[in-house]
């Protein structure tokens, strides 16, 4: 996979785009595909939100499993600028309508979390902080 | 608002239903939306929202009701959350990163991670929590506008 990686789906120095990121998850976006151009720097791959909440950056990628809206909730507190729900688990439309009142992209990936994330990793795509650094997460 | 000695400060209150997760984050989103229109700066209103959302979530988490207050002027932000509900028996195993006392039911909603009074005390220049067990808890969290 890596070595087949195309030039135009590596990540620059602004990143990926939101598109990228689809595409780089053979992915489907189910809300707010207008602002799917934005450049995103890092991501985090997570279940637990009060993790999400110490250690991820703010304009990051969320992906995750959870689909309640508390994970929307955990976004809008953080500025993150999408959600990659995984395993193409899909969140109901109140969740959804939410994310889209918060202009968040949210996007389905077939893949598990570790693939998915991995496919991101190898395209280049930040990391979030680690543990001894959670404050500056906040940031 | 209020004006007191040439200052003012703004005061909302809110209330927070225990067990309610369709409308948990709900107060702390209109905090930061409200810090947002006064014009507060992306940093204290992040940390803020962050704080501000694990107070809010303990209570839904843990109490059976409780209210999420903000106060605000040009020098601080300061929320102060009250709770009826158990109480934390013992604050400092509470602060602990990892410590938590949530059910399974709560875990699997993706709470529980024992990182909640671990990130309100990084984000707030202050943190004060005082509690009885069986009656309530009351959190204080004062962030400076540095």
């Amino acid at each position: 996979m890596q070595s087949n990686m195309s030039a135009e789906m590596r990540a620059t120095e602004n990143g990926l785009t939101l598109k990228q990121i689809c595409k780089l998850l053979d992915g489907e976006i189910i809300c707010r595909e207008e602002l799917a151009d934005q450049d995103v720097q890092s991501a985090c791959g997570c279940d637990l939100m009060s993790d999400v909440l110490a250690f991820t950056k703010p304009g990051s990628v969320l992906l995750t499993g959870l689909t309640n809206s508390q994970v929307i909730r955990t976004a809008e507190m953080l500025d993150l600028k999408a959600i990659v729900f995984v395993r193409s688990k899909r969140p109901d439309e109140r969740t959804i309508k939410m994310a889209e009142s918060l202009q968040l992209v949210l996007i389905l990936s077939p893949y598990p979390l570790y693939e998915s994330c991995g496919r991101l990793y190898t395209a280049g795509l930040g990391c979030c902080r680690k543990a001894e650094n959670a404050r500056a997460a906040t940031l | 608002m209020v004006v007191e000695n040439n200052k003012t400060t703004l005061h909302y209150k809110f209330d927070v239903q225990g067990g309610d997760f369709t409308k948990a984050g709900d107060a702390s989103s209109r905090v930061k939306k409200i810090l947002q229109q006064i014009g507060a700066g992306p940093e204290i209103v992040r940390r803020v929202a962050i704080a501000c959302y694990e107070a809010e979530m303990n209570v839904v988490i843990h109490a059976h009701r409780g209210t999420v207050a903000l106060d605000a002027d040009l020098a601080r932000v300061t929320i102060t959350v009250e709770d009826a509900g158990p109480g934390i028996e013992d604050i400092d195993q509470a602060m602990t990163p990892g410590f938590s006392t949530a059910p399974d039911s709560v875990r699997e909603m993706g709470f529980g991670a024992g990182m909640g009074l671990p990130n309100m005390k990084n984000c707030s220049s202050e943190l004060i929590i005082e509690s009885q067990k069986g009656v309530g808890t009351t959190v204080r969290m004062i962030f400076d506008n540095a």
